[in-house]
C-alpha cells in the first residue's frame, strides 16, 4: 500500500483492520470494563439484585407468602432473571443511548470494526457481566440456604434461560436506545425495570398473580423468571423459551428498522 | 501509486493529491464538515461522485476504513474511558498500529494518560482525536479543526506533526479555521463559501497579488455616514474599498504612496482618527476577505 517513492518513516502507512477475533475481544472487554467500573450500573448489575433476594427470602419468612417450595429455592432463580434483565435491557439500553449520546458510535464507525462485531462485543460484554452476577447473586443465595440448579441439567436450561433472555432484552434495549434521546433512555429504561420487577412475574412466580398470571407470562419478565424457576427444577420451558424468542425477534427487527446511529 | 479523491458536494469539485496537505477553508456554514464528512462516508451525496482511495465512501465503507483515518470536531468517546485507554482500544482494532506511547509522547498525552474522557480539556480532547485518527496508520487522515483551541506551543506541536506525516507519505486533508494554519502547512487550499469552491491553489498563487498592497484601517467611533464612499471616489478606479464592519475597512490598490497618502487625507477631511493602520502584502486573510466578504471565519 505504500508507494514506492516514501521513505519508510513512523508513519509510513500500514492500514488495516485487525482480525475480527481480536476486535470482538477488545470491544467486549472495553465495554465490560466501562459497565463495572460505573456506579450506577454496578448498583443495577448487583448491589439491587442481592438486596432484593435477601429482602424477599426474610419479608417471605416473615408474612409466610405461599410459594409452591422453599422460598429461598423459589425466589434466586426470579433474582438472577432479574440480574440478567438488569443488565441485558437497562444497562444496555442506557451505556448505549449516551455512547450515541456523545458521537461514540459515530467515532467508532470510522474505525474498521463493522456493526456485527459491535454488536457482538456488546452481546459477549453483556454475558461476561451476567457470568458475575451470578456467581455473586448464586453465592449469596447459596449462603441462605439454596439448593442450587438440579444437577448438570439444571445448570444447563439455566444458561440456556439466560441466554434466551438476554437475547430479548438486548434486542428491545437497544430499540429503546436506538429511537430516544440519551435522558429519555435513561428514564424510560429505568421505568420499564421497576415495573416489571414490580408487577412482571419476574422474582415472584406467574402463580402468585392470580388471575393476571396468564397474562404476565407473555411478558419478557415473566417468560424469563418462569424458564429460570423451571430450569432450577432441570426442566426446560419450551413455551417461555418461545416467548422470548418472540420478543427476541420483535425487538430486533424494529431495532433494525429504527435504530440511529447518530 | 495513485491516490485519486474526488469531492462533489453542491457542485463543489476537487482532487486532492497524494502525499500532500490540503487545507478546506471557510466561515462556519460552508459546508467543510459535510464535505469531509461526505468523503468519510457519513454521509451520501445527493448527486455527483465522490471517490477516495478510489472507493466509494458509502458502497466500498469496510474496505475504505482500514485505510483512512478521521478526525472529528468533537466527542467520540466514552465519558467514563481514560485517555490511554481509549487509544489502546483503537489500536487493538487495527492490523498494524501505531506505538500508542510514542503517539501520546508526540501529542503531549502522557499527562492526562489516566484521566477519564469526561474530565479532559477541549484541547487534551482535540489531541486524543488526532492521536485516534493515526493510531490505524492510514493512508489518507481528515482531520476537522485539529489545532482549535490548543495553545500556540502546543499547535506548533500538532502542525509538525502534520509535516511529519506528509514526509512519511500520509495524505492529510483539514479543515481549520486558521488562515496561518492553512498558509503555513497546506500544498493546496480550497475555500468554500455557501457550500461552493470559490477559489483554489497552493497559498502562494491564492496570495500572488501582483503590486498590490493593503491598507487596513481601524478606527475608534464608527465611520461618519457618507465617509467611506468619499473615500471609494478619492481612491479612483483600480483601487478596491471593502467596509469590514462599522469600525474597519479595507483597501487594496497600487502599492505606492499616493493610495496611503490619499487614505490619511480623507481622515483628516472626515474627522476620523485612525485607531491604527497597517499596509501589508496580500495573505491568505485577504484573498479570503476578498473572496467571501466575511471576516468572521
Amino acid at each position: 500500500m505504500v508507494s514506492a517513492g516514501s521513505t519508510t518513516g513512523v508513519f509510513t502507512p500500514a492500514p488495516g483492520a485487525a482480525p475480527v477475533a481480536r476486535q470482538l475481544v477488545t470491544q467486549a472487554g472495553m465495554e465490560a470494563r466501562l459497565m463495572l467500573r460505573n456506579g450506577e450500573q454496578l448498583l443495577l448489575a448487583i448491589v439491587i439484585p442481592v438486596i432484593v433476594l435477601v429482602a424477599s427470602v426474610r419479608g417471605a419468612d416473615r408474612v409466610g407468602v405461599s410459594l409452591d417450595g422453599r422460598p429461598i429455592d423459589v425466589l434466586t432463580p426470579g433474582v438472577l432473571a432479574v440480574a440478567v434483565m438488569s443488565t441485558a435491557f437497562t444497562s444496555l439500553a442506557i451505556a448505549t443511548g449516551f455512547e450515541r449520546r456523545y458521537g461514540v458510535l459515530k467515532r467508532l464507525g470510522t474505525a474498521p470494526l463493522s456493526r456485527a462485531t459491535l454488536l457482538g462485543g456488546k452481546v459477549v460484554a453483556l454475558l461476561l457481566v451476567e457470568i458475575l452476577q451470578f456467581v455473586v447473586i448464586g453465592g449469596v443465595g447459596f449462603a441462605l440456604g439454596w439448593n442450587g440448579p438440579d444437577g448438570i441439567g439444571g445448570y444447563l436450561a439455566l444458561i440456556l434461560a439466560a441466554v434466551f433472555g438476554t437475547a430479548a432484552f438486548a434486542s428491545l434495549g437497544m430499540l429503546l436506545a436506538g429511537s430516544l434521546r440519551a435522558e429519555a433512555t435513561l428514564a424510560a429504561a429505568n421505568l420499564v425495570y421497576l415495573l416489571l420487577l414490580a408487577g412482571g412475574a419476574v422474582v415472584l412466580p406467574a402463580d402468585a398473580y392470580g388471575g393476571l398470571g396468564d397474562v404476565v407470562r407473555w411478558l419478557p419478565s415473566g417468560a424469563l423468571g418462569e424458564a429460570a424457576r423451571a430450569a432450577c427444577d432441570a426442566t426446560v420451558a419450551v413455551r417461555d423459551l418461545l416467548v422470548l424468542l418472540g420478543w427476541a425477534v420483535i425487538g430486533s427487527v424494529l431495532t433494525a428498522r429504527t435504530f440511529q446511529w447518530e | 501509486m495513485r491516490y485519486g479523491d474526488r469531492t462533489a458536494v453542491d457542485g463543489l469539485s476537487f482532487e486532492v493529491e497524494a502525499h500532500t496537505i490540503t487545507a478546506v477553508l471557510g466561515p462556519n456554514g460552508a459546508g467543510k464538515t459535510t464535505t469531509l464528512e461526505t468523503c468519510e462516508g457519513y454521509r451520501r451525496a445527493q448527486s455527483g461522485t465522490v471517490r477516495v482511495l478510489g472507493l466509494d465512501p458509502q458502497r466500498e465503507r469496510r474496505a475504505l476504513l482500514p485505510r483512512i483515518g478521521v478526525m472529528l470536531q468533537s466527542g467520540g468517546a466514552w465519558s467514563g474511558a481514560r485517555a490511554d485507554e481509549m487509544l489502546r482500544h483503537f489500536a487493538r482494532l487495527h492490523a498494524h498500529p501505531l506505538d500508542t506511547d510514542l503517539l501520546m509522547d508526540r501529542l503531549a498525552l502522557h499527562e492526562c494518560g489516566r484521566t477519564p474522557y469526561r474530565r479532559l480539556s477541549g484541547g487534551q480532547q482535540q489531541r486524543l482525536g488526532l492521536a485516534l485518527a493515526l493510531v490505524g496508520r492510514p493512508e489518507l487522515v481528515f482531520v476537522d479543526e485539529p489545532t482549535a483551541g490548543l495553545d500556540p506551543q502546543i499547535r506548533r506541536a500538532v502542525w509538525e506533526l502534520l509535516e511529519e506525516l506528509r514526509g512519511d507519505g500520509v495524505t492529510v486533508v483539514l479543515t481549520t479555521h486558521y488562515l496561518e494554519e492553512a498558509e503555513r502547512l497546506a500544498d493546496k487550499v480550497h475555500i468554500l463559501d455557501h457550500g461552493k469552491l470559490v477559489a483554489s491553489g497552493s497559498p502562494l498563487e491564492l496570495t500572488r497579488g501582483g503590486a498590490v498592497a493593503t491598507i487596513r484601517l481601524v478606527v475608534t467611533q464608527p465611520f461618519p455616514p457618507g465617509s467611506p464612499e468619499a473615500l471609494a471616489t478619492a481612491l479612483g478606479a483600480g483601487t478596491e474599498l471593502t467596509v469590514l464592519d462599522p469600525l474597519s475597512l479595507q483597501v487594496s490598490g497600487p502599492a505606492d504612496g499616493s493610495t496611503l497618502g490619499k487614505v490619511a487625507a480623507w481622515c483628516t477631511d472626515h474627522d476620523v482618527l485612525p485607531e491604527s493602520l497597517s499596509l501589508g502584502q496580500r495573505n491568505l486573510e485577504d484573498v479570503f476577505l476578498e473572496l467571501t466578504g466575511r471576516e468572521d471565519l
